[in-house]
């Protein structure tokens, strides 16, 4: 087993989900069987060779100053109503959520 | 009007030419949605008043003798990850269940300004994760060939839905094999363009070093003219390359003789369904027969491909995934307590399981401790992957090997097991990673009458060249 039970609690809790007790167990399986297959990764030597980190390279090179929004000067932002037309709930200017401060 | 054969151009001329209209075949094909859909569940919503309005604006120019635009009244459709200006966009979750985007995606706007009509959106895999189309939150889609089987995964929808002749042609997005797989399962033509040739501005994010959007269509000729609409620079979107745009439709013509194609051995090895193999090999002797010269190769590094992709794309999906939070837009859990509560019960409740578990391999895959051991190990591999490609390609102008290694599965074959799911995309996803172009093309099919689809990989911004070889598929 590459993961514990803990470790499985530990990274739901970074990626904000709370998941039942099923999910849990359920992950705990799924995430070492995955795991246990991705190892073969460590078949290849890799120490000399370079992470393909971003795909930038394909597109050459774009300078923000070819963005024609920002040659235009900056692009509008949304209307008010509009950017809070999706909001589960607001008060009409703000996004309103549960208090942030816990006492 | 026979809506079978109906091809982009056969549409359109149809309209041009005052044999119909673009508002009575839109309504033909509305009609046609209401009698298949029910059974096949391609259509999660329908933009009825959008299509109309488009259809009426294409006829008053046709009453008027002019000139029809490009797609001019043709009904087309649009999976569900592309957001639409005022029409329900949800990626097929319940987190995005009324989510109703205030913009259009540019692939989409770029559709209807060549005078594309948008029937709907399609159904897919919550946030385009899967290769069955069973994630979806909202119902699966069945494949139009055998209702027992799925369709194939993410874009399943957008391929049922030009199976079952309920859209001339569709968008899809491709991440792991999402367009050109269900685009083999379903018998009909799926391109996906390279990185960065059509702007993903508008397109629900999945894994941003992966992701494209592409054409869905019956024949090559109009996957050629959607990619010729949907291509080029967008100033929305900074990762469209500004490289120009050839007129694909135009290239078609060329002849395919003495192209050089090469056949890799690693894609026909173990795991290869049997009749796939030889309809695929049929297919390859065919374009020998055309003048095409077939090179055997070897991509050395394809058995990595998958633990590579599902830590790239997981660690990326659990990176975009972050922004679902329940406060500006989409799903929010009632009664919690505190923010940090609000978070994760929206999150809990708003994700399907197959999401979560993405989102958690990603980000055990980014965390502290195991950053190196996965992540960055997987993106040093990615680079052999997309050498091995570099290097064939000095050799060969394609290569060419089966889409899947099965044709269509039953459903709930393989729901259980995520590993199995993921091997579907086998042959699919070191395109994704190597960011080049591939596309499937129909080449047979099984004695169940399944179909088989042949797919040819290009040099990065050649689509011109898989186009060209898929033409010669079909016309063999």
């Amino acid at each position: 087993m590459k993961i514990s039970d803990k470790d499985v609690a530990y990274v739901a809790d970074l990626a904000h989900l709370e998941l039942t007790q099923e999910e849990r167990i359920r992950f705990l399986r799924d995430l070492n069987s995955i795991l246990e297959y991705v190892d073969r990764l460590n078949e290849l030597d890799t120490l000399h060779v370079q992470p393909m980190t971003q795909m930038g390279g394909l597109l050459g090179a774009i300078p923000d100053s070819s963005r024609e929004d920002i040659l235009e000067g900056l692009r509008k932002s949304l209307p008010h109503d509009i950017a809070l037309a999706n909001a589960p709930d607001s008060d009409g200017t703000f996004f309103r959520v549960p208090k942030v401060i816990e006492r | 009007m026979d809506l079978q054969s109906l091809t982009i151009d056969a549409a359109r001329a149809a309209i041009q030419e005052r044999r119909t209209t673009a508002f009575a075949l839109a309504e033909d094909f509305y009609l046609r949605i209401e009698k298949q859909d029910p059974e096949i569940g391609a259509y999660l919503t329908l933009s009825k008043e959008r299509a109309l309005t488009k259809a009426a604006e294409i006829d008053a120019l046709a009453a008027k003798g002019e000139r029809l635009p490009p797609l001019g009244g043709v009904p087309v459709a649009i999976k569900d990850v592309m957001a639409t200006r005022d029409v329900r966009t949800t990626a097929g979750s319940k987190i995005l269940g009324s989510y109703v985007p205030p913009y259009d995606c540019t692939a989409v706007a770029r559709m209807e300004s060549a005078g594309a009509v948008v029937l709907g959106k399609l159904n897919c895999d919550e946030f385009a994760m899967g290769s069955s189309n069973e994630n979806s939150a909202w119902r699966p889609v069945r494949n139009p060939r055998d209702l027992s089987r799925v369709p194939g995964g993410s874009s399943g929808g957008s391929a049922a839905a030009v199976a079952a002749n309920m859209a001339v042609a569709t968008l899809g997005s491709d991440t792991g094999g999402s367009i050109r797989q269900p685009a083999s399962f379903c018998g009909v033509v799926g391109l996906m363009p390279t990185y960065g040739r059509v702007s993903r501005y508008g397109l629900i994010a999945f894994a941003s070093s992966l992701d494209r959007i592409g054409p869905l269509a019956k024949t090559v000729t109009d996957a050629a003219l959607v990619l010729r609409t949907i291509a080029g620079r967008d100033p929305m979107d900074s990762t469209s390359a500004d490289v120009p745009v050839p007129d694909y439709v135009a290239e078609l013509a060329k002849p395919v003789e003495g192209l050089n194609l090469g056949v890799p051995k690693e894609y026909f090895g173990e795991g290869l369904d049997g009749e796939v193999r030889e309809s695929v090999e049929a297919a390859i002797q065919k374009l020998a027969k055309a003048g095409c010269e077939i090179v055997p190769i070897s991509l050395q590094h394809t058995k990595y491909a998958i633990p590579t992709y599902y830590i790239v794309a997981t660690a990326e999906a659990s990176s975009n995934l972050a922004r679902f939070d329940g406060v500006r837009y989409g799903y929010r859990a009632n009664a919690a307590h505190s923010l940090s509560e609000m978070y994760r019960r929206s999150r809990d409740q708003g994700f399907g399981p197959e999401v979560k578990r993405r989102i958690m391999l990603g980000t055990y895959a980014l965390s502290a401790g195991y950053y190196d051991a996965y992540y960055l190990k997987a993106q040093k591999v990615r680079t052999l992957l997309a050498q091995d490609f570099a290097e064939a390609f000095e050799r060969v102008d394609a290569i060419v090997t089966p889409t899947s290694p099965t044709a269509a599965f039953k459903l709930g074959e393989k729901v259980d097991d995520p590993l199995a799911m993921y091997l579907a995309d086998i042959f699919t996803v070191t395109a994704n990673l190597a960011g080049i172009p591939g596309i499937s093309v129909p080449c047979g099919e099984t004695k169940e009458k399944l179909p088989i689809g042949l797919q040819i990989l290009g040099k990065h911004f050649d689509e011109a060249t898989i186009l060209r070889v898929g033409r010669a598929v079909e016309q063999n």
